[in-house]
């Protein structure tokens, strides 16, 4: 695409845009296999290869895999799962775990040679995890409080006036039914939409530079030396945005479960 | 093309989602999610219970053997004093049994003392009958021997001469 842009437009720099995402189908003309639904494939196989290896022993004193799965495991399990949820997390560990390394895989696919492509920026598998991520956290309150309990907790908040309500109920039914799901889906195709057109802007700046006038050759190196610079930060944002996500997830489930929220 | 439409329209909208990609997105995660829980989950909880138990298990063991060596340690000095009493019983019974020892012994000395002391009075009491009837003898002969220078009559005759000599005690005796 970038190249018939270039093709079409001649001299002038055409800026990476929203169509950049749309990649073509890699095989023929089947829409199942353009690029993000094939990292998506690979991160599910890269994952379950990698943890199956590093955890089939599971051995009192670890390896070197079997730490470094162990540890990306203990951080969900403990620094999320058992510290926001409490003495019910069990249950939602492999929820959780998953969740994490889905995404942040699927994040850092963005600056991985020759992938170069976070599968998040694509809106569709955030929308996935956050009505998954929906349907969980009121599906465990339902089943924990009862249905009628469950609602009129979110509905009719408890120790608030009673005048209150007239402002807070429409806000809370909004937050737990839209708000939610859709902050926690939009953040995460944002930051990872932004990032990679950040990256495409610098590099494909840069390349633009080099094919131009001589003193733009010269301004070139900078650009490439910011989008490398812009690299780390983006996979500080890629690992954030998995954490955040799943964090978030687990707070929803906390308060689910809580009797009173 | 049904492709280049819906790509078109996606373009023109970054937050439309493509209904491939929702099929996709919603397999592979529940495909992660069960690979996940039935396959990695249990081991790494596996190995994190054996963790745990191995420390348990070793405090456990250290308790134990410091249990172990208190109750040895109970029983040393259990025995200690029981040797120390022993001995102070042993040493006891050696004091009394020295005592006998010496009061036995002290005993016999006396008894030999009273044997000897018996047989020296007994030899003596027989020395002195020896004496007295030697002297008897000896007096009767002088007596005889006097008696005769004294009357000029010669007393040879040893029958009669005793005869005299008895005559003249027992004149004697009764005379006393």
């Amino acid at each position: 695409m970038r190249k018939f842009a270039f093709a079409e437009s001649g001299e002038g720099f055409v800026p990476p845009s929203t169509a950049d995402f749309n990649l073509p189908p890699v095989f023929g003309d089947n829409e199942f296999t353009t690029k993000p639904i094939l990292l998506v494939l690979l991160s599910v196989v890269l994952i379950s290869v990698f943890f199956i290896i590093s955890s089939r022993k599971a051995l009192v004193v670890p390896s070197k895999l079997q730490f470094a799965g162990e540890s990306v495991y203990a951080f969900v399990r403990n620094g999320i799962g058992e510290e926001i949820i409490g003495h019910e997390f069990m249950r939602f560990v492999p929820f959780l775990f998953t969740l994490f390394t889905f995404i942040l895989t699927n994040n850092v696919f963005g600056i991985v040679p020759f992938l170069q492509f976070p599968a998040m920026s694509h809106v569709s598998f955030p929308y996935v995890l956050a009505v998954i991520s929906f349907v969980v956290f009121h599906y465990v309150g339902i089943k924990k409080q009862g249905i009628g309990k469950y609602l009129k907790g979110i509905a009719f908040m408890p120790g608030v006036p009673k005048f209150v309500y007239i402002l807070l109920t429409p806000i809370e039914i909004a937050t737990f039914f839209l708000v939610r799901p859709l902050t926690l889906s939009l953040r995460l195709f944002a930051n990872m939409f932004a990032g990679h057109l950040l990256l495409l802007v610098f590099i494909l700046g840069g390349e633009h530079m080099l094919s131009g006038a001589i003193g733009l050759k010269l301004i070139a190196p900078f650009a490439f030396a910011f989008g490398i610079g812009m690299t780390f930060f983006e996979f500080m944002v890629q690992c954030l945005q998995a954490y955040i996500f799943t964090l978030l997830t687990a707070l929803f489930i906390a308060g689910a479960l809580a009797d009173e929220h | 093309m049904s492709f280049r439409t819906s790509a078109s329209e996606a373009a023109a909208n970054p937050l439309i989602p493509h209904t491939a990609e929702l099929i996709v997105g919603f397999i592979a995660f529940t495909l992660l999610f069960l690979v996940l829980r039935s396959k990695v989950v249990p081991m790494f909880e596996k190995a994190f219970a054996a963790r745990t138990e191995a420390i348990q298990g070793g405090m456990e063991k250290a308790e134990k053997a410091q249990r172990a060596a208190e109750v040895a340690l109970e029983q040393y000095t259990a025995q200690l004093s029981e040797a120390r009493g022993e001995a102070q019983k042993i040493r006891e019974e050696a004091r009394v049994q020295g005592a006998a020892i010496i009061e036995d012994l002290r005993g016999k000395a006396q008894e030999e003392a009273a044997r000897i002391t018996a047989a020296a009075t007994a030899s003596i009491e027989a020395e002195r009958q020896q004496a007295i009837t030697s002297l008897r003898n000896e007096v009767g002969s002088l007596a005889t021997e006097l008696a005769s220078k004294i009357v000029g009559e010669a007393l040879d005759d040893q029958v009669r001469q005793s005869r005299i000599v008895d005559r003249f005690l027992d004149d004697l005796e009764k005379s006393k």
